[in-house]
């Protein structure tokens, strides 16, 4: 992480811990990995220490397809953050294995977006230092 | 549906703020102190006889800071409700079990900081964003892709809730104008006298879409403070009792703080459904019994979705519900007859309280002229949420 781009933002730093390590790990490396409870199999997001549906503590992780489609979003004004440029999209995308997530939006004109528009999950370095998730439109569609 | 538990004990028997501005200039701990005298003063006790206080957090002034600089003697109940503004009306359960329960006899409930001068909720994460524990995880999955303040992180849920039920920009505006035209007849309100039409609703600027500036809430410096005692007091003080009828708080399935995305419907909120229902239960009455209400509104989208989940109209319907006149002074439901917090002032939802008392009392500048016998007020959402009936003395 590069200490001078984060001393300008507000967004705060990670909160990484055993329940969500792998997560941020894999997304260093350019994966999207899904909780999934080891015993019903259930998938969830964000990532926690025990199945909502059974109880067990026990849990691996399945790669995602990344592909998704917009569930919502909104374009942000005010305030500004250094670590963002304005006007910026944020998008709450349905993944295809079934659950949501929230990234911001890269290389769709506002005008663009519609509820249910196939995008994809890729990778960025973000200003303020973390590698993480961005919404694009999938690989081989019109830019 | 039969009154249960608590309902009638206890009731608001006095109420007091200092002014609401910009600038407050002189320190929170004051406007603490200020407001809690007032509100005795209201109340006709003395504030020696305080010996309990009922908070909610991102309350800066502890409750042992007030009683030492006030000099009160002692305290023997005290408690802290989290969550913000959606805790709002749980320290007046808190109180009302309390008093019920015996263990306190006068509560005093109050908010007061310098939200505009001082930590402005609207410019980013708070102070204890930055702590790195199990109560701040949820923002490692929305502070950093850019959704860093309550109305960055409403907008999805108003986005999606046009698309479903074709609510527009106006639907939402037409809360701001309603109520900036109560504030305008409020001397206490910042913006008295100043009410909006909805061109400058919809001429403000955008803030996060589709949140118009003025779509929300101001920021305000000020103090607002409640005494709740036993209802066979308050009927021996100087103001008619606002009887507590209902108190209640909710969590929803798969709550997160202003971000509970993985819900199927993220446009519904289940929180508010079940303090609904429990308002209902305990109060004894439905949506109908209801005369007037003060609903939290830090953001306008928030209280069409209010009305629905509390039943005064169907979903989807409440952008018709409003259209109709029903908020209106003379209309089905007044709603946020102080003006709000869009144009009252920002007191994280206490003041809403204040206003629902003198509802009660027959008090407000903006009094309907029907008997008011029973108001809602709310907390905030979309955050674990909390609300109470107030009642006239029967």
């Amino acid at each position: 992480m590069n200490e001078e781009t984060v001393v300008r933002t507000a967004v705060p730093r990670l909160v990484v811990t055993q329940d969500n390590e792998f997560w941020f790990r894999a997304a260093r490396e350019g994966r999207l990995e899904i909780q999934r409870c080891a015993d019903c199999h259930v998938l969830r997001h964000p990532p926690a220490p025990v199945c909502p549906e059974c109880r067990s503590f026990d849990w691996d992780t399945v790669e995602s397809s990344r592909r998704c489609t917009l569930h919502s979003y909104t374009v942000l004004h005010y305030p500004r953050d250094d670590a963002f440029d304005y006007p910026l999209t944020v998008g709450l995308v349905d993944l295809e294995e079934g659950i949501r997530l929230v990234a911001d939006i890269a290389g769709v004109d506002r005008d663009e977006l519609e509820f249910g528009m196939e995008l994809e999950v890729g990778f960025t370095e973000h200003a303020h230092g973390e590698i993480l998730p961005q919404l694009r439109r999938p690989r081989g569609s019109r830019s | 549906m039969t009154r249960a538990g608590f309902s009638g004990a206890a009731a608001i028997a006095g109420i007091g703020a200092t002014e609401f501005s910009k600038n407050s200039g002189r320190s929170e701990w004051q406007l603490a102190c200020e407001c809690v005298l007032a509100a005795l003063d209201d109340a006709g006790i003395d504030v020696a006889e305080v010996d309990g206080f009922s908070l909610f957090t991102m309350e800066n002034n502890p409750e042992i800071a007030v009683a030492r600089a006030l000099g009160i003697p002692q305290l023997s109940f005290f408690s802290r409700i989290p969550h913000g503004g959606g805790g709002a009306c749980a320290p007046v359960q808190q109180a009302a079990l309390a008093v019920a329960a015996g263990v306190a006899d006068v509560v005093v409930v109050y908010r007061a900081f310098n939200e505009r001068s001082g930590h402005r909720f609207g410019a980013g994460p708070p102070p204890f964003a930055y702590n790195p524990s199990t109560d701040q995880e949820y923002r490692n999955w929305i502070n950093p892709y850019g959704l860093l303040t309550p109305a960055q992180q409403e907008a999805f849920l108003a986005m999606l809730y046009m698309h479903k039920y074709g609510a527009t920009s106006e639907d939402f505006g037409r809360i701001s104008v309603l109520s900036r035209k109560h504030a305008a007849n409020n001397p206490k309100a910042w913006f008295y006298q100043r009410p909006i039409t909805l061109e400058d609703h919809q001429n403000s600027r955008w803030i996060a879409e589709p949140l118009h500036l003025l779509d929300c809430c101001q920021e305000s410096d000020g103090g607002q403070a409640l005494v709740i005692v036993s209802t066979e007091r308050a009927r021996d003080l100087p103001n008619p009792p606002a009887v507590i009828r209902a108190a209640a708080q909710g969590v929803g399935p798969q709550q997160i703080s202003m971000s509970s995305y993985s819900r199927a419907d993220i446009d519904r909120l289940p929180e508010v459904n079940l303090v609904a229902e429990q308002l209902w239960r305990q109060a004894g009455l439905g949506p109908e019994g209801i005369d007037a209400a003060v609903l939290y509104d830090a953001f306008t989208p928030m209280v069409l979705l209010q009305l629905e989940e509390y039943g005064f109209c169907g979903i989807g319907e409440a952008k018709d519900f409003v259209a109709d006149g029903n908020l209106e002074v003379d209309g089905r439901l007044p709603v946020n007859t102080h003006g709000g917090q869009l144009g009252e002032g920002y007191i994280h939802g206490v003041n809403g309280i204040a206003e629902g008392v003198r509802l009660i009392r027959g008090t407000s500048t903006n009094q309907p002229a029907k008997p008011v016998e029973h108001v809602l007020v709310t907390g905030g959402s979309p955050v674990p949420h909390s609300a109470i009936v107030l009642g006239t003395d029967d």
